[in-house]
């Protein structure tokens, strides 16, 4: 099958790739791009673990064409820290030991990512729906819930006090 | 004596006898005096040389990781119990 | 046990620690089983039966062979045909013949998804357009999709050579009858005053680990192989494999990568045989990893069951006398966990008078696997909706009737030995005292139901090493893969020993050529035996840096002593040495400390959990809301508090989900209806709500830290505290899994026209 030149920006860096029409974006972030960090859990859409932000809204990749990401910005949990310094959501899910396995976490993230982008006062509920499209096996949500919740706390009072 | 728990569907073999008093040093030596008392224990108990994969010897309240090596007491409770696996 | 493990100075233990291997779970870093890429590496992929029940008469696959990308083609008649034995291995015992045919079915399938040949090829594309050009002539037979209908007279046969003990040489779907009696449980009804009699049926369930199997398998010229997988048991994956495969097993080395959940569905093999033998017939590695829909096609699940429960009680709530029957679905090959049921089932109480008959019986079903407390939670679902039934009809508090009857130390296990220590009723009383259990629950359609739980946990093999570096840090080498955060308690536990800081221990998780035998990560006994065997190593190496220091200060070693991470010579005045500046004086002392420890371990401490929920029911649709939970459990000692409550918290929720929604859905041809995610349905996050935990300590007498396993009981007891809340929601028994809408909303419906006469009505 014929390849096709995308150009993307991906965690902030312009990236080129080649990929055949019928890849996902999962597969291209995975197979092409080694960046396996986002994490294949299902290919239905239903698991979460896969997602990315595009253009600033949490999709899962398994669900999007590689060909779609001409233009677009995507991230990925290999983008959330700055250097060695992790993010405030990727420092709380430890404190909080918001994992067991990890393999949901890069997805939890991203979407929490994506929630506190916009509402950095989200109420319990709406952390919880926010977090409806990411399935965790291991933990019964409890301890996730409560990282998101203290990381929003921790950036509402850096915002603040700067 | 060891106080051996037969187990209800080997009762039939040992008389009915719900709880047997039998020597031995190691739970080898008590199937075989079991045996020697009740045939057929043994081909209930054993595969070869070994316990039954599906069955577990417990002596004095606790899983025998030695099996038929464990050793016992004069006045060891021991017990023949379905085996177990985790998740 | 050395002094520094008395519970007054534990310095590490009972912290909270950030895990080691945390940064890299977020991060992206951490490499699970499908993120091994190696160059040459090709993709395997599997064809699967459309059938739950069909004789094999050929299959073709000389179109997919000829397809430009495709290597290789295998089917059952690759694979050796296997003793038709069972064999231990590790924790489970196998069954070569019948765990090859699970593998790769060899004349039969046995249910709608069995794996029937695999393609190796360039791209994963390739081998899935491959397998539609293999062409399988099968000849359909009548599926077996219940207990019942497996065990009629007449039934159709899965396995015409499977025999059982009682039946002698008459083909059976009864694999095994387990019988456990104790007393006279005739003579036990007679003293009863109140007796309730109930059948249950519960549907199979998976366990829903996020991550598919997957396996990369490299096999080299000189017939050296090894796989890369997701798995709980290393150790396992290896045996099996040779076995499946007719190979030795220290031909294979297995690599264990992190693993993305398990909760014993990973204590077998699938692929790693598979993706193995295609790397043996094209010379190149192969990786193989499962959708969504194979694994709940053919992966996991754990059984449905048919369980009728009896049991009698005095006036006062003295339970008297239990009669249970239970047949459990083992799927397409014995092995049910029903043994583990049977002994489970009344574990939690001393009852004077039981009789348990259970059943394993194949059905056309995927394989069952071991799933946290395998076949616990099931028969509990059963029992303690009877128990909480004897109690109304007495007129006493849940707990309290629980509490009468519950197991103490000395109490037998209805079917062995006396527990030693154990927390039973300590879970009990901490539910009582709870502010959850003492405030009030108002508000129509809403009710509170109680429930508690027993598992046995294993001891197993388990092997340590201890290296202490140069600059006084340490690494503690397992052969334990970290499901849920064991890496961090095996290093606390060393730089308990050790007097040293967490984070100066590193804890590495190896292969199966670096460490001695290791059991599967299962049966809640990492912390428990591994953590045994890091212990011991630990003070393996402390006696080695101990007699290096008594060189150092030219003194007999007994006069060396530690205290608060420090070394001081008793009988002069030598400056005390911390590890640290020890360590750097070793290589003229000797060399490098190397501590080692080996344990096949005793001293196992059962768990008990018992859990509190209140829930809402909405009568119009059936839908069961949670509003709140409380879970108390005895972990012995909690050596990492926030992953024993991790532990407690997610097999709570999956126990909800068990209770609420999951199920195996079949058509009548025993075709899965729900094998994707959006049909089987587990908890999401707006499901539930906050899981609290109360950590009950009763010290394990058996290990020298007190530890208990704590990973699999807080499964047991949500299904049966559920229906009994539901019950005092809206007043009607629930006796089948799931309590679904459709389902509940149905029972609502009946017990509304009995009372208002419109049941007889339409009927009449
Ligand atoms: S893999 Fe994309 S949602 Fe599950
Ligand atoms: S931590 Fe394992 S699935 Fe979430």
């Amino acid at each position: 099958m014929r390849k096709v030149a995308v150009q993307t920006t991906l965690n902030g860096e312009p990236v080129e790739f080649l990929c055949e029409p019928r890849q996902s974006l999962l597969e291209v972030l995975r197979d092409v791009l080694n960046l396996t960090g986002t994490k294949e859990g299902c290919l239905t859409g239903d698991c979460g673990a896969c997602s990315v932000l595009f253009d600033g809204r949490v999709v899962c990749s398994c669900l999007v064409l590689g060909v779609e990401a001409q233009g677009a910005q995507i991230q990925t949990v290999e983008g959330l820290a700055h250097g060695n310094e992790l993010s405030v959501l990727q420092r709380k899910f430890l404190e909080h030991a918001a994992l067991q396995c990890g393999i949901c976490t890069p997805g939890f993230l991203i979407a929490a990512k994506a929630l506190l982008d916009h509402n950095l006062n989200p109420s319990e509920s709406e952390v919880r729906y926010a977090l409806a499209g990411n399935l965790c096996r291991c933990t019964g949500y409890d301890k996730i819930v409560r990282a998101v919740m203290d990381a929003a706390k921790e950036m509402r009072e850096r915002e603040a006090y700067g | 004596m060891a106080n051996v728990h037969i187990p209800t569907q080997m009762r039939q073999l040992c008389g009915g006898q719900e709880l047997v008093k039998i020597p031995g040093k190691t739970v080898r030596e008590l199937i075989e005096e079991l045996e020697h008392r009740f045939p057929g224990v043994k081909n209930y108990l054993l595969d070869g040389n070994d316990l039954r994969p599906s069955i577990a010897v417990w002596v004095d309240g606790e899983l025998a990781p030695a099996g038929l090596l464990e050793t016992v007491g004069p006045e060891s409770e021991v017990h023949f119990m379905p085996a177990i696996g985790g998740g | 046990m050395g002094s520094h493990t008395t519970e007054s100075s534990f310095r590490v233990i009972g912290t909270r620690p950030i895990r080691h291997d945390g940064v890299e779970k977020v991060t992206g870093r951490a490499k699970y089983g499908a993120d091994y890429y190696v160059a040459g590496m090709l993709h395997g992929k599997v064809l699967r039966s459309p059938h739950a029940h069909a004789r094999i008469k050929s299959i073709d696959f000389s179109r997919a062979l000829a397809l430009p990308g495709v290597k290789a083609v295998v089917t059952g008649k690759d694979l050796p045909e296997g003793e038709n034995k069972t064999v231990p291995l590790g924790e489970m015992t196998v069954n070569p013949r019948y765990l090859g045919q699970n593998i790769l079915a060899r004349d039969k399938v046995l249910y709608y998804g069995h794996a029937v040949a695999a393609v190796a090829a360039i791209s994963p594309h390739i081998a899935e357009q491959a397998l539609e050009l293999i062409e399988v002539d099968y000849e359909v037979l009548p599926p077996v999709l219940s207990v019942e209908q497996a065990m009629a007279e007449g039934a159709p046969i899965l396995h015409p050579d499977l025999r059982n003990e009682e039946l002698g040489d008459v083909p059976t779907n009864v694999a095994k009858h387990v019988v456990l009696t104790r007393g006279d449980v005739e003579a036990g009804f007679r003293e009863a005053h109140f007796i309730v009699e109930r059948e249950f049926r519960t549907s199979m369930v998976h366990q829903g680990y996020i991550e598919p199997h997957n396996a990369l398998a490299i096999y080299n010229a000189d017939g050296k192989a090894t796989i890369y997988c997701s798995t709980q048991g290393p150790f396992e994956v290896r045996g099996m494999s040779a076995a499946v495969l007719g190979l030795p097993v220290g031909s294979i080395k297995v690599v264990p990568a992190e693993i993305g959940g398990g909760f014993g569905g990973k204590t077998t093999v699938y692929l790693e045989p598979l993706a193995l033998l295609l790397a043996m017939k094209t010379g190149q590695p192969v990786k193989m990893v499962m959708t969504r829909s194979e694994v709940l096609r053919a992966t996991g699940p754990t059984s449905g069951s048919l369980i009728r429960v009896k049991m009698g009680c005095t006036k006062e709530g003295k339970i008297t006398a239990a009669k249970i029957w239970m047949a459990y679905e083992a799927g397409a090959f014995p092995g049910s966990p029903v043994g583990a049921a049977t002994m489970t089932v009344l574990a939690p109480y001393a009852i004077p008078n039981v009789q348990i008959d259970g059943y394993d019986v194949v059905v056309n079903k995927p394989k069952t696997a071991a799933y946290r407390a395998p076949g616990a939670t099931n028969a509990a679902f059963a029992a303690e909706t009877v128990i909480d039934e004897l109690a109304e009809l007495c007129g006493i508090d849940p707990l309290d009737i629980r509490i009468l009857n519950g197991a103490r130390e000395g109490t037998p296990h209805p079917a062995g030995p006396p527990y030693r220590r154990i927390g039973f009723i300590e879970t009990c009383e901490a539910i009582k005292a709870s502010e959850h259990y003492r405030s009030n629950l108002e508000g129509p359609n809403r009710g509170r139901g109680v429930a508690s739980g027993f598992w046995f946990n294993a001891g197993m093999q388990s092997a340590a090493v201890v290296n202490i570096h140069l600059d006084g840090t340490a690494s503690v080498v397992t052969g334990s893969p970290d499901i849920g955060g064991t890496r961090a308690a095996c290093a606390m536990i060393a730089a308990e020993v050790l007097g040293l800081n967490v984070e100066d221990v590193r804890p590495v998780v190896t292969d199966t050529d670096s460490i001695g035998h290791t059991d599967v990560t299962g049966g809640s006994r990492v912390t428990f035996a591994t953590g045994m065997a890091v212990f011991r190593a630990a003070e393996d190496a402390l006696a080695q840096l101990k007699e290096r220091a008594a060189k150092l200060w030219e003194c007999k070693v007994e006069e060396v002593e530690f205290r608060d991470g420090k070394f001081y010579c008793k009988t002069n005045n030598a400056t005390p040495l911390s590890v640290s500046e020890l360590a750097k004086r070793l290589p003229r002392l000797g060399g490098p400390v190397t501590g080692r420890a080996t344990v096949n371990a005793r001293g196992v401490g059962p768990s008990f959990a018992t859990c509190c929920i209140d829930v809402e029911v909405d009568p119009e649709t059936g839908r069961v809301q949670i509003l709140r939970c409380t879970v108390a459990q005895d972990a012995g000692r909690a050596i990492h508090p926030a992953y024993v409550e991790g532990q407690m918290q997610g097999g709570t929720a999956q126990g909800i989900g068990w209770a609420l929604n999951e199920e195996y859905i079949y058509d009548s041809d025993g075709h899965l209806m729900n094998s994707t995610l959006l049909d089987y349905r587990m908890p999401t996050c707006p499901d539930l709500p906050m899981i609290e935990t109360i950590i009950v300590e009763v010290p394990n007498p058996g290990h020298p830290l007190g530890v208990r396993g704590v990973g699999e009981v807080s499964i047991v007891p949500p299904p049966a505290a559920i229906a009994n809340a539901v019950y005092r929601a809206v007043g009607v028994r629930m006796t089948e899994l799931p309590m679904s809408p459709a389902r509940l909303w149905k029972a609502i419906a009946q017990k509304e026209s009995t009372r208002s006469g419109l049941g007889r009505a339409q009927h009449g």
